[in-house]
């Protein structure tokens, strides 16, 4: 039982994305403090943590937005954290990120939004882009908004045209920041329900960072709790019901945070394998 | 020593803004220059309407202050000139103040106040709502998409502009000329371009090209380092016109300084 995370992670089938002892600091600060795990191909995991757990910055290093200060991410074959922006480019090429605000381009339209990555990356016609936009655009939902500028769009429906321009290049791996922030229950079960949708249809692997229980619940394949910058526990939804760490208890049933005062009490609260080799006095995790 | 280390530290960071601008311009200029010729177009269309904005939206405004200019001018260089019963040399001395200095960096101030701050309110906004980071996970590089169509529309409209502004500029002052200075209208325009070397043309168009190259660089600089949050664009803006003012002034002193030393203009 894979339930708290070890430095080698139980690996069944093909992994898409893997991990090993990945360090990310901002200037002095370490975010990530050795993180080691295993995305497998065509499997949803979704990485819980509260705010400022690190959990964003784990999903901007895995897209190449942030550079890790130590640690290897092989994506697809290839360690990311060692390779040029070209090679990257062309990794980039095959993956796509759903962001938090959903980021379309506000000077476009959403087709032309969708359009951007075909138009830059590919020869294809005009009119072939225009079949490919409005195939999207079907897939998630927004069929004939192709014309509508995003101001024009409600939030959920921005989500849903930024999914479209993540699939624009048809990738293998999709990222998804915060899928139902800032949208109303309803709203946010039809994003899940998309997300669903694209890996039952395109058996693609999905990646989502999320702290909506409900529909980390409901998408994902394993999750895995990030806390302060640790890999807290790592297992299927099932087994992380059943936790008994006090950690994925705590942030599962709701418990406000106890008054830890200090990293070193905190440290007490993780596992043996994730107290961290080194600690610097007073370096709280942010 | 405290004061040492302040200076020492505010001219290390001078300098590396300095090197930051340099990088940006430097890859801006190789994206429209070089990249065409490795098969990675232009996006001219972008640039076209950049120009537009950059360029032909400022003609009013730029229009009507560098008329004024070139009236107080006139009326400045004839309190001196009057003294010495020289009244028909204001056309010269207007002529020649505008093309050479007060036409570019008119010019430039007010493309500043246009353009420069709305580079980077457009490019820090599109920062806080990562759309800059879309770009990059899109494998479209944010300086080749957004930089290189500003790059190119200003340093073709900024001298065209400054073309412009000089002509305004003459109008402005044959407007006392004529009024004043018994000149007719005509003659005020001969003896304006009697006055002009080709020289004074260009060593303004110089720096105006020069000019422009930096309003792009700190406007898209400060625009990219915009940080997390919208207070944060408003701080970006700011800093692009004071700096942008600043680095315009610095670099017409030293071109200025350059002209005069190497060909005697």
């Amino acid at each position: 039982m894979a339930m708290e995370e070890t430095s080698n992670p139980v690996v069944q089938g093909e992994a898409m994305i893997s991990l090993r002892d990945l360090r990310v600091s901002y200037g002095e600060r370490e975010i990530l403090h050795g993180i080691s795990l295993d995305v497998m191909r065509g499997e949803t995991m979704v990485i819980l943590g509260g705010s400022g757990s690190g959990k964003s910055t784990l999903l901007r290093t895995l897209v190449g937005l942030e550079k890790p200060s130590s640690g290897e991410i092989w994506l697809k074959g290839q360690n990311i954290a060692a390779i040029s922006d070209a090679e990257m480019d062309e990794i980039r090429k095959k993956i796509g990120m759903s962001f938090q605000g959903g980021a379309l381009f506000g000077s476009m339209t959403v087709g032309e939004n969708v359009a951007l990555p075909l138009r830059e990356h590919t020869k294809l016609e005009d009119s072939t882009i225009e079949i490919i936009v409005r195939l999207k655009l079907d897939q998630v939902g927004l069929a004939g908004f192709e014309n509508y500028m995003p101001s024009q769009l409600s939030g959920g429906m921005k989500k849903r045209a930024a999914v479209a321009r993540a699939l624009a290049m048809d990738p293998e791996i999709l990222f998804f920041d915060e899928p139902s922030a800032g949208l109303d229950p309803i709203i946010a079960a039809g994003v899940d329900e998309l997300i669903l949708d694209l890996k039952k249809a395109f058996h693609m692997t999905v990646v989502v960072v999320t702290h909506e229980l409900a529909s980390a619940f409901l998408i994902a394949d394993r999750m895995v709790l990030i806390d302060k910058g640790y890999i807290v526990a790592l297992g299927t939804p099932e087994e992380m019901r059943k936790s008994t760490h006090p950690r994925v208890r705590q942030f599962f049933d709701r418990i406000a945070e106890p008054a830890v005062s200090e990293e070193l009490d905190y440290l007490q609260m993780l596992t043996e394998d994730n107290r961290p080799k080194r600690v610097a006095a007073g370096k709280r995790g942010a | 020593m405290e004061l040492a280390t302040q200076i020492g530290g505010a001219v290390t960071d001078g300098l590396a803004y300095l090197g930051a601008l340099a990088t940006l311009g430097g890859r801006a200029a190789y994206f429209t220059f070089i990249a065409p010729l490795q098969g990675k177009p232009l996006r001219l269309q972008r640039a076209v309407s950049q120009a537009m904005q950059v360029g032909v939206g400022a003609l009013p405004i730029l229009s009507l202050i560098t008329f004024f200019i070139g009236l107080i001018l006139a009326l400045q260089a004839a309190y001196e000139l009057r003294k010495f019963g020289a009244l028909n040399y204001v056309a010269s001395a207007v002529a020649i103040s505008m093309t050479r200095e007060l036409g570019p960096l008119i010019t430039a101030i007010v493309v500043i106040g246009r353009s420069g701050s709305a580079f980077a309110a457009e490019i820090g906004t599109m920062k806080v709502t990562e759309e800059i980071d879309a770009l990059e996970t899109m494998a479209i590089n944010p300086i080749h998409f957004l930089v290189t169509p500003k790059f190119l529309a200003m340093i073709v409209m900024l001298p065209c502009l400054t073309i412009w502004a000089n002509f305004m500029g003459v109008l402005g002052g044959s407007l006392f000329g004529v009024a004043q200075a018994n000149f007719v209208f005509t003659g005020y325009i001969r003896a304006s371009l009697d006055a002009l070397f080709l020289r004074d043309i260009v060593t303004g168009l110089i720096k105006s090209f020069m000019f422009g190259i930096t309003i792009t660089a700190v406007g898209c600089h400060e625009g990219l380092s915009t940080g997390a949050g919208a207070e944060q664009v408003g701080r970006s803006t700011t800093r692009a016109v004071v700096v942008s003012i600043f680095l315009v002034i610095l670099v017409d002193l030293v071109f200025t300084t350059l002209f005069f030393f190497v060909s005697g203009a």
